[in-house]
């Protein structure tokens, strides 16, 4: 990160007008862009009565609305198989794209070039273009309303894989070399040696893995039937519907599904945009 | 993957009689055996798939029989589909300048402010964070008319009259567009944050010295040297508006793509025929089409890259 440093070279001490004016422009402009988020929430905490009471802060604040839908027990389910989901899936890429991106990055071997192109060439295919038969595929093998349908799609990525063998490309041979000749085997390498040396890539990809299977809306809709199987977006998506003009209690719904990552971001700032940087530079 | 290993390390000379290349092929292969399989089966196979089955008649009901072109020419003749395919290009020759001109200017100051940089940075990023599905409900409830929109609300308090958003067919498609431009621009900012920063103060300070203006260094350094940068963001945004769909479907779920087909983007057209018309053959071939477009952009963005 080399780059962070750069650009404090063009920061002036002296504190010009225009500076004042560019900061407020730009705090003015980023409370707006949290405006939506602070509604939700406040609303959240308000009854029925006070839902057309504009005002930010609640008048009688109160967690009815959350301990009413978090008790009817969905939600707690959908909170639950969105986790799941999230992380097995988060998992599973972390350890298969950086397993396939070190062999390509560190091996030598013929076939290598091939495997690399035919992984890279299906970043050019659409998620929707592959649902229809995946939607087949999950019905002949009964997997649909089950965990593993909504995750198999997404068990690894191009993405991560081509973003991992970059990543590997800049690990130094002489670390793996000295460790061969120490007799570690090939497994005990990657995952002793390599892997912690590119912690910051990895990371990375499982932020922006989470948030993806967090958030997926569109498969998950069509792989799952019942409402035990819901991930949260589909399930607040029904119960939302289902509300129809009680907004206390659809914000409510939101704010369950949106607060879990807005409070992991709260403490993990630095990695996050980090990991947004890093993946947008080598991406 | 070690247990393999152990079990040709116990047969004998064979893996000792190996060279070490030898042997590192035998991993490498190794390694690659179970993603390639998931490559195969999840990725390869229906791809094929899909294009085949976009020249059948498949749906649920019935087996698939071969039509040849059908599909197309219907998709050709559908005057829904050209509905569609108008609202997602809107969807991207709208959202894609107007997020990418917001999401410049802020980095560019930003990149220039100290003073509690990373709570403003945060403050622009957290929407980002947020899933679509969840914030096109709030966005809807915004929409609403006096006294629940807040927007109304707002207007109202200002004496504009009442505007009916998500109820017009002309404001529907820029209110549905708002919240996926809103959630983007975070990501967008710090992209661009690390691309100004990529960029060697020396250039700057070489520039002041020949005393070119802010604007001029603007122009003649800034842009060009944060082209690739530029180009990463233009398609990646590009792609984002084309395959919009969650905040569509929600901020309308009595009518998802009204009123009148209005909002209705190419994946939602794709879903309610292969999820709710069960029109599978018919709605594969709707994909080879989206697929299309995406390819030409990826094109074009290899091209541009190129001539850089």
């Amino acid at each position: 990160m080399k780059a962070a440093a750069s650009s404090q070279g063009l920061s002036m001490p002296n504190i010009r007008p225009g500076r004042i004016v560019a900061w407020t422009l730009l705090f003015i402009g980023g409370v707006i862009m949290v405006t939506p988020l602070l509604f939700m929430l406040s609303t959240s905490l308000k009854d029925a009565s006070q839902v057309y009471d504009l005002r930010v802060i609640p008048e009688a604040p109160t967690l009815d609305n959350y301990i009413e839908i978090l008790g009817d027990g969905r939600f707690t389910r959908w909170l639950l198989n969105s986790t799941l989901v999230a992380v097995i899936v988060t998992l599973s890429n972390v350890f298969f794209d950086s397993l396939v991106g070190y062999t390509l990055a560190k091996f030598r071997f013929r076939g290598r070039y091939i495997v690399f192109i035919a992984i890279l060439s299906t970043l050019m295919i659409p998620t929707e273009m592959l649902v229809l038969p995946w939607y087949l595929m999950a019905s002949q093998f009964g997997w649909i309303d089950s965990y593993w349908g909504i995750m198999f799609p997404g068990m690894m990525t191009a993405f991560g894989t081509f973003l991992m063998k970059q990543f590997f490309e800049g690990v130094p041979d002489d670390f793996l070399e000295a460790a061969r000749i120490d007799g570690l085997n090939e497994f005990t390498i990657w995952w002793k040696i390599a892997m912690p040396l590119i912690t910051p890539a990895l990371s990375a990809l499982a932020i922006f893995t989470f948030l993806g299977n967090w958030t997926a809306f569109f498969w998950p809709l069509i792989v799952t039937t019942s409402a035990e199987l819901y991930t949260l977006p589909v399930g607040l998506s029904s119960f939302a519907v289902e509300q129809s003009i009680q907004w206390e209690k659809i914000m409510t719904g939101a704010s369950i599904a949106t607060l879990p990552t807005l409070i992991i971001f709260l403490f993990l700032q630095r990695y996050i945009v980090r990991g947004v940087m890093l993946a947008g530079l080598k991406g | 993957m070690t247990a393999v290993a152990q079990r040709e390390a116990a047969s004998g000379g064979l893996w000792s009689r190996m060279s070490l290349g030898q042997k590192q092929v035998i991993w490498a292969w190794g390694f690659l055996a179970v993603p390639l399989v998931f490559y195969v089966v999840i990725r390869f196979w229906p791809t094929f798939q899909a294009f085949y089955l976009s020249v059948t008649d498949w749906t649920i009901t019935k087996p698939a029989a071969f039509v040849g072109l059908e599909n197309y020419k219907r998709l050709a003749a559908d005057p829904l589909f050209w509905q569609v395919f108008r609202n997602t290009f809107l969807y991207l020759i709208l959202g894609t300048p107007i997020s990418l001109l917001i999401s410049f200017v802020v980095a560019y100051y930003l990149d220039r402010v100290r003073f509690m940089h990373s709570l403003i940075r945060a403050l622009y990023f957290l929407p980002f964070l947020t899933t679509a599905a969840a914030m096109a409900w709030v966005w809807r409830w915004f929409y609403q008319p006096v006294p629940i929109g807040v927007i109304n609300d707002i207007l109202a308090s200002f004496g504009i009259p009442q505007q009916p958003f998500l109820r017009s067919t002309s404001q529907a498609l820029p209110a549905v567009l708002a919240p996926a431009v809103w959630a983007g621009l975070g990501f967008q900012i710090i992209i661009f944050l690390a691309g100004l920063r990529a960029i060697p103060v020396t250039y700057y300070e070489a520039a002041r010295i020949d005393g070119l203006s802010e604007g001029a260094i603007l122009r003649k350094i800034t842009l060009p040297l944060l082209k690739p940068t530029l180009v990463f963001l233009v398609v990646f945004s590009s792609i984002g508006f084309l395959r919009i769909f969650d905040q569509v479907y929600n901020i309308n779920t009595n009518d998802p793509g009204g009123p009148l087909n209005s909002t209705k983007p190419l994946v939602l057209m794709i879903y309610q025929t292969a999820f709710s018309s069960y029109e599978m053959g018919y709605a594969a071939a709707q994909t080879v089409v989206l697929f299309l477009i995406l390819l030409v952009i990826s094109l074009v963005q290899l091209r541009l890259m190129r001539d850089r």
